[in-house]
This record gives C-alpha cells, sequence and structure tokens, in this order.
C-alpha cells in the first residue's frame, strides 16, 4: 500500500484540471478515436470504483467486473424493452448493481484477503455462468442485441462516430469522479483508509468497521454498474465479456498501473492501459498478454504504487 | 445418453477428485502453510502436462516414462522460480501475491501457445491403461482406477514423508515458526524452495495424469485455477486430509452436475464453490478460526 498522504483538504489543487482539459481536448485533436476515447472513460470510471473497494477499504476482489455486468445488462434490458431513457437507465442499472453488492459485502467484509479473493472470484464466475445459461434473457453467448436507445435529453442521438458517447461518459466519468472525491476525503473515506491501515484498532476508536465496508462495498459496486450501463448504452450491445474474469483481473491491472487509493491512478493507469492495449493487441494478441503479464510482475517488484506512484518518489528524490 | 449410474458417477467423480487432489496439494502447503497466494500453480500443472504429451509425441517416449519427466521439469522450475521471484514476496501483501501470481499465469499462457499453439495436445495411453472393466453392475475406466490407485499411493508416501522423516520434521518446524527454526539450526530457505519444488513436481504429475481427463491446451492454468483454489481453502489448512475430502466432494459434484444438470453447465459446481465458502469459512477441517 502506498503511504497514505497528509490529511486530505478536499480543496482543488489547480493541476487537477489537466486531465479534464486533456481530456476534452483529444475530443478536437483525434476525432478518429472518439469511441476508443468513450471506452477509455467508461474503464476509468470502472477502475475508479475498483479504488473505491480495494484502494481506499483494501478489499482484495477478483469479481469486480460482476457489478459492472449487473449495471450492464440492467441498462440494455431496460433499452431493449422499450425504456431507451439513458439517464433513468443509468440510475436503475446503479441501484440493481448496489443491491448486488450489499448482498455480495455481507459475504466479503468478514474474511480474510483469501476468503474475500474466493467468495469475490466465485460470485463472478456465477453471474457469468448465470447471464451464459439464461439465454432466453440475455441472449447468452450471442450477447443482448436489439438495445435501442433514445437521444440524449431527448435530442442529441447515439451516433457511431461516438460524438455523443463522447460528451455522454465523459460528463458522468467527471461528475463520479467529483463525488468520489468527496466521498473518499470525508471522514468517511479517513475511517475507510484507516480500517485498510489498521483494521483491529478502528473498533476501539468506535468506528462500526463492517458497517464502513458493507457500505464502500455496495457504493464501488454501484459505480461499477454505472460504467456497465454507460457500455451497453453506448455500443447498444452487451456481451458476456462484460462479466468475464478477464475482465475484473484488467481492470485490477489498470488500477495498480495507475496507482490504486489514490483516485487519479484510476484516470492514469486506465488511459495508459488502453492505449497500449490498442496499440499492442492489434499487431499480435499473444505478445499483448506476455506483455501484460510481465508488467504485472514488474509493478510488483520495482514499481510499487505504480505511475503516481513512482512519480511521486521521482518528485520526492528532485525536492531534497 | 450415455449413463453411467450412480456408482458409475461416484467412480469418475473420484477419479476426477483425486487428480484435482494431486495438482492442488502443493497450492494448499503454499497458501496454507506459507501464506502465499498462488494464482500461477495451474501453469505448473500445465507444464508437467506439455512436457509429458511433447516427450510422447516429439520424442517417443512412452506415456509412463513421461510421467516422472513431468514431474521433475516441473518441480525444476518451481525450484527455480521459487529461488528467483517468489522468495521474495513472501510476507508481502496479498494483493502483490495475486498480481505477481496473474503475471506470470499471462505468461505462461502466453508463451505455450506461441511455442505449441492454442489446440488441445493429443495423448496417447499405453494399450495396458485403455479400455473398460465391467463388474457390479457399472463400467470402470482402467485409466480412471489407474488414476486413483497413483493418487492414493502417492498420499501415502507423502503422509509418511512429512509425518515420519527429518525434512518432514524440518518442513513442519519451518511453517509453525520460521524464526525459531531458524534459531534450532533448519536451513529454512532450503526447506521451503524444496517443498515449493516438491508441490510444483506433483503438480506437474497431476498435469500430465490428467491430459486424458482434464484436457491440456494454453488456457489450462486459468480453466482449473478456481478448482484448485477452491480445494484449497475448501480443505483447509494444515492437514492432507481437508484437500482429499474437499478434493473428493468438488469431484464428484462437478462430475454430478454435468451428467443430471447438463443444462447447468459450470453454474452447479459455482453454486457449490459459494455454498461451501459460505457454510466452511474456515475449510472442513480446518484448524484455524
Amino acid at each position: 500500500m502506498s503511504r497514505a498522504p497528509a490529511l486530505p483538504s478536499g480543496r482543488w489543487h489547480a493541476a487537477e484540471a489537466i486531465p479534464w482539459l486533456l481530456a476534452i481536448a483529444c475530443f478536437f485533436l483525434f476525432p478518429g478515436y472518439r469511441v476508443l476515447a468513450s471506452h477509455v472513460f467508461i474503464a476509468a470510471l470502472f477502475a475508479l470504483s475498483l479504488d473505491l473497494v480495494l484502494g481506499y477499504a483494501g478489499i482484495l476482489t477478483l469479481g469486480h467486473a460482476a457489478f459492472f455486468g449487473l449495471g450492464a445488462y440492467t441498462a440494455g434490458l431496460l433499452a431493449a424493452h422499450g425504456w431507451g431513457e439513458p439517464f433513468s437507465g443509468l440510475a436503475l442499472a446503479a441501484a440493481v448493481a448496489a443491491l448486488g453488492g450489499l448482498a455480495v459485502s455481507f459475504l466479503v467484509v468478514r474474511g480474510t484477503d483469501l476468503a474475500r479473493l474466493m467468495v469475490t472470484l466465485g460470485v463472478g464466475l456465477l453471474l457469468y455462468e448465470a447471464a451464459n445459461r439464461a439465454a432466453w434473457l440475455t441472449g447468452g453467448v450471442d450477447g443482448l442485441s436489439g438495445v435501442a436507445m433514445g437521444k440524449l435529453f431527448g435530442v442529441f442521438p447515439f451516433d457511431l462516430f461516438g460524438n455523443a458517447a463522447y460528451a455522454y461518459t465523459l460528463a458522468v466519468l467527471f461528475a463520479l469522479f467529483v463525488f468520489t472525491r468527496r466521498v473518499a476525503a470525508s471522514p468517511f473515506g479517513l475511517s475507510l483508509r484507516a480500517i485498510r491501515e489498521n483494521r483491529a484498532r478502528m473498533p476501539a476508536l468506535g468506528a462500526p468497521v463492517e458497517r464502513r465496508l458493507v457500505a464502500a462495498f455496495t457504493l464501488g459496486a454501484a459505480i461499477a454498474g454505472v460504467a456497465g450501463a454507460l457500455l451497453a448504452q453506448t455500443t447498444q450491445f452487451v456481451g458476456l465479456d462484460t462479466l468475464a474474469f478477464h475482465r475484473s483481473a484488467d481492470v485490477l491491472v489498470m488500477l495498480v498501473l495507475g496507482g490504486a487509493g489514490r483516485l487519479y491512478g484510476a484516470l492514469v493507469g486506465t488511459a495508459v492501459f488502453m492505449v497500449a492495449q490498442d496499440r499492442l493487441a492489434g499487431i499480435d494478441p499473444v505478445y499483448w498478454q506476455f506483455w501484460l503479464g510481465l508488467l504485472l510482475v514488474a509493478i510488483v517488484f520495482v514499481a510499487r504504487g505504480g505511475i503516481l506512484g513512482a512519480a511521486d518518489a521521482l518528485r520526492r528524490r528532485l525536492r531534497r | 445418453m450415455y449413463h453411467p449410474g450412480v456408482i458409475g458417477v461416484l467412480f469418475d467423480g473420484l477419479a476426477y477428485g483425486s487428480l484435482l487432489f494431486l495438482v492442488s496439494l502443493g497450492l494448499s502447503v503454499q497458501m496454507g502453510l506459507m501464506n502465499f497466494v498462488n494464482l500461477a500453480h495451474g501453469a505448473f500443472a500445465m507444464a508437467g502436462g506439455y512436457v509429458c504429451a511433447l516427450a510422447a509425441t516429439r520424442l517417443g517416449v512412452p506415456f509412463l516414462a513421461a510421467l516422472p519427466l513431468a514431474f521433475l521439469a516441473a518441480s525444476l522450475a518451481g525450484a527455480l522460480l521459487e529461488r528467483l521471484l517468489y522468495r521474495r514476496l513472501y510476507g508481502a501483501s496479498a494483493l502483490d501475491q495475486v498480481l505477481f501470481s496473474i503475471g506470470l499465469t499471462l505468461m505462461s499462457i502466453a508463451a505455450a501457445t506461441r511455442l505449441f499453439g492454442a489446440s488441445q495436445q493429443p495423448v496417447r495411453l499405453p494399450e495396458l491403461l485403455r479400455g473398460q472393466l465391467h463388474f457390479a453392475g457399472a463400467d470402470f475406466g482402467i485409466y480412471r482406477m489407474f488414476l486413483i490407485a497413483v493418487v492414493a499411493a502417492l498420499t501415502a508416501a507423502l503422509a509418511l514423508l512429512v509425518g515420519r522423516t527429518r525434512f518432514g520434521a524440518q518442513l513442519r518446524a519451518a511453517v509453525d515458526d520460521a524464526r525459531v527454526a531458524r534459531g534450532m539450526g533448519i536451513d529454512v530457505d532450503r526447506v521451503f524452495t524444496l517443498a515449493f519444488a516438491l508441490g510444483s513436481g506433483l503438480a506437474g504429475l497431476g498435469g500430465a495424469l490428467g491430459i486424458e481427463v482434464l484436457g491440456l491446451d494454453p488456457t489450462f492454468p486459468l480453466k482449473y485455477m478456481v478448482y484448485f483454489l477452491l480445494v484449497v481453502v475448501v480443505g483447509g489448512a494444515g492437514t492432507l486430509a481437508g484437500p482429499l475430502v474437499a478434493a473428493a466432494i468438488l469431484g464428484v459434484c462437478d462430475v454430478a452436475a454435468k451428467y443430471y444438470l447438463p443444462q447447468l453447465g459450470a453454474f452447479a459446481i459455482y453454486a457449490v464453490m459459494v455454498a461451501l465458502l459460505i457454510a466452511f469459512p474456515a475449510g472442513i477441517l480446518g484448524r484455524r478460526a
């Protein structure tokens, strides 16, 4: 775990505008990559939700895609059955994913790291198989098609070039980032970090450890559900891979690549990961898998704290 | 559809379970006693499987002679990786161990795909091990009987090794309290390396024996990761009997689900998994609270 900085003030630093300005600039600089960019924003939101669960609350999970998929199927099914309004779809997807997260959280909060890992892995696989078998509802391996989205605000249709998707996903990402940042800087967020650092001492301070962890896990699940719903709405398709194990593993890699427990790590890691994947996997998917594995090993041995952790260490050294 | 009957399902399940047990044994020691979450354990089983399959198809080594080769190759790989990489992460956070071992798994999958292709590897069993015996109203595959016998013999040998030999005593001392064991003059590092190599070798042997039952292709480490983990977690740490019981339960449940509820597919086994995890958070025969 990275060293926690001093108490956060919650006040915005000027440098924090940079990633958002960059994101807006990319719309005009790389018009051919708007669809990819909207996928990056969705993945970043997903990584952000994992940051809350893993980076802040310290809950090791290998099945976070379960909630991504729940959100995606909820939004997809709504739209496929005539409810095409995007924002209410998001809200419902968040609610369903939160319910799922709440149910799983009771199994997760008590156990050791190993038990958590197994339960989340098991639930993830269970949902994947359930969606696979319930083909009458989900379309099974063929995926859920016939998702017909309504227009944004009743005005902007989702187009093939990803213009509406770009603005929509970026706006939702920003809104939920502000929300998550607020949560992380709140007394609740601080107590999560304290539980992560020393779980045994927190009850002595009067903090209800299990209830806090339940809340954090549920919130993380809800945000993951929104990310899944965004993918379903902007691509107008839901595949089984929204629930797949590799999605849980990939988001874990994105988060630790950027740096867990610092919110911006989720954004940086996702951007680097997705662009690298787009470049390298296009050349040869087997090579990509190999380099991904090597990258993971390298993060553990040389670059703990990920990109932002390494940047922090560099800055400290320069200042000295 | 061919139907083997209740006895046949039990028998097939036990054969399958004994394979799971053989592969998971090393993992049980690593996770339960050395506190290392090793998601890459299936990669050692896969390595053993490929050594066996390639020795048979490319070098013409007979199947039974290729089995010890699989054990040796996998234990060598285990010893090497333990010395170079695993050792540095003893005592690291579970997250670091998970990331590292997933990385290793991905690399092994990519390497196997590149070197041997993505297809299933065939295996030629010797004449002796093919066919079926028929008695008590059910068919018993000879190869599956051979599997159960090999695993039973190995389990007995391991129980003797851990319970009765000097190395076994050193291993038990080292995992109980490494510091005190060091103080008593036990070379804990060496003991851990040997234990890791032995566990990886058994996994390799399991991978080789399992080509006929589990199949062998580059996705093997991910496909069966859950089963191996489950044997360990449900079985609990610190005994031979725990994983044995867990593997038998899982094997029988999986085979029974495939015969009786084919429309559920893998859903059944995952449901059993989650139920077992909820019912036995410390493992069926677990010693820890």
